[in-house]
């Protein structure tokens, strides 16, 4: 194998197909990364890398001398490329090593193993699509309310809905629920179907999505009819500007979220995004994550409160449209903080039952009395 | 090294000086700013105990389980004459001192008149710092005015206990509490020893480094290692090298502690570091079921004290100690705090499983709660699945179940006896 390639590009897809490379290798072959070039006329060089649970699969155009295959360490080779100085890339196969120069910089690399590394999952079919940026944004509102304890795998997931035209996101950790909808496009118009992804995966997938284009959603699991599989074997894949990323889903039902959300209020806040966000900030300098934010609402105006007793203490008013009962409620910080960040739009609403029950934090709708699309459910802290 | 070494046996009543302990004389006594007064009950449980059944003055008094391992809780000073100490076996009691009388111990009397002789001592000063049923720590700075200096405070004390309990203390006075009670230790029993603050050092240094407070087994080996065998020998070593050979904080605090140091003042309420409970089975128990049931019980009953002294604790930790002694104790922080048995039984029994004694025969188990923080502090995240009544509201019905009729009129199934009626 022996091709030339331009030094930026080639070093943009090896960092992004460098996300699957597990950092304790099940076994040693899967520490590399596989570099592929079929055939002289087309002119690509194809990357990939899998750690059992994730695939990454990408492209880059080269000038090909020469067809063949290469594995070899794709930490370093990673490490490598974003070190090297601005020219042209040229890499060339010796017997067991891979040579790399690029201007007066040379590498000898050790090669794997490659008759030893596992075949890719092949990407399933594709089940639709959606805009880059809408998924981008939808992942980002929603993953942070996933579980980072392993204990219950369902709860370190991202639970994707797939409803006819309407795409629903979901995560919980037991004491919030983020739920994102969007419009997307289904190859098939009356896919009912539901994926659950782990969270890190999705969230890494959506970070690398630059915007423009469509993501492509491939759900292993889905056949014509829109049913559901085996369990156990379920695989969804996204592929967006040629990279694809396959990974497994967790194998477990998700929670059944729509009902836990209250539908009646006994108050709600109108109030201004980014500067309650930053007053929150300020105020929860006093506070560390288990110690409560308390809020008191009251005709225009909310207090917010944090420390007690002994402790550095902090207050802060702001003007607030404030409809129903004066409410007393106490937040961790971080939660209440999370639900606010999902906010899209200037203003959120605050809606509130009972200072032990469900608060949701909403978004302004797109059209007045429409559905807004990003929905936050937090449970309050009982405060003794 | 323990305190009872330290222990002379010999009642005292004198004072430091350069060369030993001379009599108190009618001199006043160089006790200016001995303000700290270390009162300490002489055998204290037997001593309650002779008081209720005066036959028994003069004779070996053993107060203590009776079980087939019962130990020693306290002893008369002549049964302290066979060799007879607190913590000891009572079987090996009994066979160092066959005609010992042996009385279970009866905490409720012991608490009555430990009431007693504490409110002797609020009387004198509201400064008083009860570190058990039998021993307390006085800041007697503002009752000198009134009362005289501390010497002089430290026998009236004294003559008001026993005119008025029947029963002998003795006092320690020193500027600082560690040589208050080296004082009061030394001059057991029915004493008083005043440590001029010139000539602590002096009393100190001769002592093995095990009479520093702070200085267990482990700390005492870790001297000797250096070749340290008596404070003095401790007072001489550069501060640096205690620091670097033990820890900051222990070579820091031994250092000053060496020279009569002791910053910590006598503070009138302290608040638990922790509660805990534990149990020796009457004979060795394998039996997982029955060790986790015991996990159960003694959880229950150190959640039911947080629970009524308004605490609540981060930390579970569970002790286990197997037939030939050895002892391994685990623990787990939470992810807030609690005073909730159910969720504490939750995190002990995963640490019993994870412990790697499961089926191992264990002699005695126990359960403590760590990090405690008033209950008022604590605030609870709700979950989505929680109940609005969960077993927090269950226990507090179960405490005042309790309260009204009675422990044993309500508790987990699973600690119920079998009712041979029950079908």
């Amino acid at each position: 194998m022996r091709f030339r390639a331009d030094r930026d590009a080639f070093a943009d897809a090896i960092t992004w197909t460098a996300r699957a490379l597990p950092v304790r290798p099940a076994v040693p072959v899967l520490a590399g990364m596989r570099l592929d070039i079929t055939d002289a006329a087309a002119g690509t060089l194809g990357l990939s890398a899998f750690d059992y649970e994730v695939s990454t699969r990408a492209s880059v155009d080269v000038q090909v001398e020469e067809p063949g295959s290469v594995l070899v360490s794709g930490r370093l080779l990673s490490e490598i490329v974003r070190n090297l100085p601005p020219y042209p890339v040229e890499m060339r196969t010796d017997g067991s090593r891979a040579l790399l120069t690029c201007g007066s910089a040379r590498f000898t690399l050790l090669t794997l193993p490659i008759e030893d590394y596992p075949t890719l999952p092949s990407m399933p079919d594709v089940t639709g699509s959606l805009p880059g940026d809408v998924f981008a944004s939808a992942v980002r509102q929603v993953a942070p309310s996933a579980s980072r304890d392993d204990t219950l795998p369902m709860l370190t997931g991202v639970n994707l809905t797939f409803s006819g035209g309407t795409v629903f996101l979901a995560a919980t950790d037991r004491y919030r629920i983020a739920v994102r909808e969007a419009w997307w496009q289904p190859r098939s118009p009356d896919v009912d179907t539901s994926a659950l992804v782990p969270a890190r995966t999705l969230f890494d997938t959506a970070r690398s999505l630059t915007s423009g284009g469509n993501v492509d959603i491939a759900l292993s699991a889905v056949d014509g009819s829109g049913a559901r599989a085996t369990r156990g074997e379920g695989m969804i894949g996204f592929e967006y500007a040629g990279r694809r990323t396959t990974t497994r889903l967790i194998d477990s039902d998700f929670i059944t979220y729509d009902s836990r959300f209250p539908t009646e209020f006994a108050a709600t806040a109108e109030v201004p995004v980014a500067p309650l966000v930053e007053a929150v900030k300020r105020v929860a300098l006093v506070a560390d994550r288990s110690t409560p934010l308390r809020l008191s609402f009251g005709q225009g105006e909310v207090v917010l409160e944090a420390g007690s007793g002994d402790d550095a203490q902090a207050a802060e008013a702001l003007d607030v449209k404030f409809e129903g009962e004066p409410m007393r409620i106490a937040f961790s910080p971080q939660y209440f903080l999370d639900g606010l960040g999902g906010v899209e739009s200037e203003t959120a609403f605050l809606n509130f039952t009972a200072p032990t029950k469900p608060a949701v934090i909403t978004g302004a709708p797109a059209e007045e009395g429409g559905r807004p699309n990003y929905r936050y459910l937090v449970m309050p802290l009982r405060v003794a | 090294m323990s305190r009872r070494q330290l222990e002379r046996g010999r009642a005292v009543r004198g004072t430091v000086t350069a060369d030993g302990i001379a009599p108190l004389g009618r001199a006043d006594p160089d006790d200016a700013d001995c303000v700290v007064l270390h009162i300490d009950m002489d055998a204290f449980f037997t001593s309650v105990e002779e008081l209720r059944s005066p036959g028994l003055r003069g004779r070996p008094v053993i107060v203590g389980g009776t079980g087939p391992r019962g130990v020693v809780a306290a002893a008369n000073y002549p049964a302290r004459e066979y060799g007879v100490h607190s913590a000891m076996p009572m079987s090996r009691a009994l066979r160092m001192c066959p005609d010992a009388v042996v009385r279970p111990p009866d905490g409720a009397a012991y608490r009555r008149v430990s009431a007693a002789v504490m409110d002797i001592l609020r009387s004198v000063t509201p400064e008083v710092e009860q570190l058990s049923v039998d021993e307390a720590f006085l800041d007697v700075s503002g009752a000198r005015r009134r009362l005289g200096g501390p010497v002089r405070i430290a026998e009236l004390i004294r003559s008001r206990v026993h005119g008025e309990q029947g029963l002998t203390c003795s006092v320690g006075v020193a500027a600082t509490k560690f040589a208050a009670k080296l004082a009061s230790t030394r001059c057991k029993p029915d004493g008083l020893l005043l440590i001029p603050t010139a000539h602590v050092a002096a009393f100190l240094h001769p002592l093995p480094v095990g009479a520093l407070w702070g200085v267990g087994d482990k700390t005492e080996q870790a001297l000797r290692r250096l070749g340290l065998r008596t404070v003095g020998d401790v007072a001489r070593t550069p501060p640096e090298t205690l620091r670097h050979e033990l820890g900051q904080a222990l070579g820091a605090h031994l250092a000053e502690l060496a020279w009569g140091r002791d910053p910590r003042p006598v503070t009138t309420e302290t608040a638990d570091k922790s509660v805990g409970a534990e149990e020796t089975f009457d004979s060795d128990v394998r039996d997982p079921e029955t060790i986790r049931r015991e996990l159960l019980r003694l959880t229950e009953k150190v959640a039911r004290r947080l629970r009524a002294s308004g605490q609540a604790g981060r930390t579970v930790v569970v002790k286990l100690r197997r037939a030939d002694f050895r002892t391994v104790t685990r623990s787990r922080t939470l992810g807030e705090p609690t005073d909730v048995a159910r969720e504490v039984f939750t995190a002990a029994g995963e640490l019993y499983e994870a412990s790697g004694l499961s089926g191992v025969p264990l002699r005695l188990v126990g359960v403590r709660m760590e990090g405690l923080v008033p209950a008022g502090q604590i605030h609870h995240q709700l979950a989505l699945d929680e109940p609005d009544q969960g077993w927090r509201a269950a226990e507090r019905v179960q405490d005042e179940v309790i309260r009204r009729f009675g422990a044993g009129a309500i508790g987990p199934a699973a600690l119920a006896f079998r009712d041979e009626d029950d079908v």
